[in-house]
């Protein structure tokens, strides 16, 4: 494992990924400070761009920006009330009353400095989980992973879709549609091209992302009317406030990240879960966890009520990692995003990652905790600069989104059809949108649907066409009981909800 | 049961989910292939049907979370204005070339969404996509095509 470190940390400190690092957390920070735009979006973002690197410095690159949004997200819940991702929703709570009383600096830093140590602690969670989860699961078969990869599905439609489970499903099953169109990757069979040859290769991952979350936020944004700009008039954002941290505080934010960091990175690890759940978990334990009199201070601005949910959303960040990693099976829809990017550099994530390609997977897991450090040095400092984008009126802000996204596809393919495709889909994802359809369901369905049909396809053939797979094995019995538990239990409420 | 919107969503899911079962039982498979365990149809058929249980529950049960969409408040006219721009822009992309529409494209969103200070309409379009051309083209050696720009002598 050492050697593994020093491996990683060799590829993440040379000058062109250290500088990827930087430029992917500046980044990261500004389009996740934007209202309605989150971490997906932002390395949806730079996807195009990565295709220009070496796998291990695009990856660096992807989180960097990850984290980057992720604190971001952060900045313009605490400065203007409007949560750039629902991770960071909870920050809100307390971070913007303590930005009322005058002290925006002050919640700034607290949320760096929780950000930082929740993203230390669950990075060395990360170092030592992840490789002795990589040689437990090289132990698992076709069925297994068929199993994992449904499971991966209904918990992320289960946990993200907050009583909409049915509509998580149908969007599921609507990304694997859209990833099975083009031809059949045994046998060369179009399937769904309707004759037209650019759909032969089938649809590009960068497309779906860029359409589903770049393109149909923006969209999302001007259909519905919200004006960012009018909400940043709220707090001064030229006059923060100093981003000292006294004693007092410092010792209360000391007992608050160790348990948040712990909160954070299990649900982290958990398929579907991530960082909104660990932050609302964890905000809701750090209440129960103070003095009265502190609990008294809860949603008006109370140190401990703004270092537990970033401690929580960060430690949560690192702990999605590990299923990406080690399974190759996304737990969230922003490390389906980066699967898909990881595909297109030609890696397959999983348990052999680590023995096939060491330097990308150290590497990763170094950048994450440089990236951390980056962001503390580099960000928090500029923040009264950084913060000052809130201010951009959306009128130049939706083009350049929109402008990024067109020239993304357009630099990949050169071809009108795709461009097409992609308003096509914005346009769909939108109006699903408005009626609280979610995307992530849609994105992890759509990365997992070629390896969800392979696995299923051996699984099948070793059996002779018996789905008798899916009970012979106890582990992948246990995965399918899961699995039905999660389906009929949101189904049970659906129905006696009705009754 | 109440028909809303979501109903209707899920009504033109369950149709579409119908189409592409019936597209999938079409797909032609190799001779030997017919009755194997698992083809270039299978997977497909099952999601086909997949689509049709979970989209007809929708539609079956009552919503638990009903969403009011009020219409009179959504900008219609400017999502419309600005789909209808980034399809010409589309369009025009590779005919007329990356400068010209790219500026224009951004020229006419900034006005469609209410901007009117020309001055910094003009300053982030066209000497916006000049500075990234640049980038693109002449620093990190991506190609762009533009037919115009090489025609006035200005791209190699």
């Amino acid at each position: 494992m050492i050697e593994g470190i020093l491996i990683g940390l060799k590829t993440a400190l040379s000058f062109q990924n250290l500088l990827m690092v930087m430029i992917g957390c500046f980044a990261g920070t500004i389009i996740g400070m934007l209202p309605g735009l989150g971490p997906m979006t932002a390395i949806a973002l730079m996807i195009p761009i990565t295709y220009g690197f070496d796998p291990a410095t695009g990856l660096i690159l992807m989180a960097g920006v990850y984290y980057g949004a992720v604190f971001g997200g952060s900045t313009s819940s605490i400065l203007i009330n409007a949560p750039g991702v629902p991770g960071t929703v909870a920050t809100s709570f307390d971070g913007y009353p303590m930005a009322q009383q005058g002290k925006a600096g002050k919640a700034l830093a607290i949320a760096a400095y929780s950000s930082f140590a929740g993203g230390t602690i669950s990075a060395i969670f990360l170092l030592i989980a992840a490789p002795s989860l990589s040689k437990i699961s090289l132990s698992f078969r076709s069925p297994d992973y068929f199993g994992l990869m449904i499971l991966g599905l209904t918990a992320v439609a289960a946990f993200s879709s907050r009583g909409n489970f049915l509509k998580a499903m149908m969007m599921c099953v609507f990304g694997l549609m859209l990833a099975s169109i083009g031809q059949d990757t045994l046998s060369d069979i179009p399937r769904f091209t309707f004759n037209n040859m650019n759909l032969s290769d089938g649809i590009s991952f960068v497309l779906v992302v860029m359409a589903t979350f770049a393109m149909s936020e923006a969209l999302t944004i001007v259909i519905k009317g919200n004006d960012p700009s009018k909400a940043a008039k709220q707090i001064s954002l030229t006059d923060l406030g100093s981003i000292k941290v006294n004693k007092e505080e410092t010792k209360q934010m000391a007992a608050t990240i160790p348990r948040s960091s712990i909160l954070g990175f299990i649900i982290g690890v958990l398929p579907g879960a991530g960082a909104t759940i660990a932050s609302f978990l964890a905000y809701g334990m750090e209440r129960n966890f103070v003095k009265d009199e502190e609990k008294e201070k809860f949603g008006k601005g109370s140190v401990q009520g703004l270092s537990a949910p970033e401690t929580a959303n960060n430690a949560a960040c690192s702990g999605s990692f590990v299923p990406l990693l080690t399974l190759g099976i996304p737990g969230s829809g922003t490390t389906a995003v980066m699967l898909g990017a990881l595909l297109g550099f030609g890696i397959q994530p999983g348990p052999r990652l680590y023995q096939t390609n060491p330097d990308i997977f150290w590497s990763v897991i170094m950048s994450m905790y440089i990236g951390m450090v980056v962001l503390l040095i580099l960000n928090l400092p500029l923040i009264p600069y950084i913060a000052r984008i809130l201010a951009v009126p959306r009128t130049f802000l939706i083009p350049m989104i929109l402008f990024f996204s067109v020239t993304g596809i357009y630099l990949m393919s050169f071809n009108n059809f795709d461009i097409f495709l992609m308003i096509g889909i914005a346009v769909v994802a939108t109006i699903l949108r408005l009626y609280d359809f979610p995307m992530p369901p849609l994105i992890l369905a759509f990365v997992l649907g070629g390896l969800m049909e392979e696995n299923l396809r051996r699984s099948l053939l070793i059996s002779d066409g018996s789905w008798s797979f899916l009970w012979d094995r106890p582990l992948t019995l246990i995965i399918m009981l899961i699995i039905i538990l999660i389906v009929g239990w949101q189904i049970y409420k659906s129905f006696s909800k009705k009754q | 049961m109440k028909i809303n919107s979501v109903k209707i969503i899920s009504l033109l899911f369950f149709v579409l989910s119908a189409f592409y079962l019936y597209t999938a039982h079409q797909i032609q498979v190799f001779a030997f292939d017919e009755g194997a365990p698992f083809n270039a149809k299978t997977f497909p058929i099952y999601l086909g049907y997949a689509g049709m249980f979970f989209s007809g529950l929708k539609i079956v049960l009552p919503d638990q979370k009903p969403v009011e969409v009020d219409p009179t408040y959504l900008e219609f006219k400017k999502t419309i204005l600005l789909v209808l721009t980034m399809i010409v822009y589309g369009a025009t992309i590779l005919k007329v070339g990356f400068f010209l529409s790219t500026s224009l494209f951004l020229v006419f969103s900034y006005y469609f969404l209410g901007e009117r200070r020309w001055k910094f309409i003009i300053i982030f379009s066209f000497p916006f996509v000049a500075v990234f051309m640049y980038l693109l083209h002449g620093v990190l050696a991506v190609y762009l095509r533009d037919p115009l720009l090489k025609y006035i002598g200005i791209m190699g």
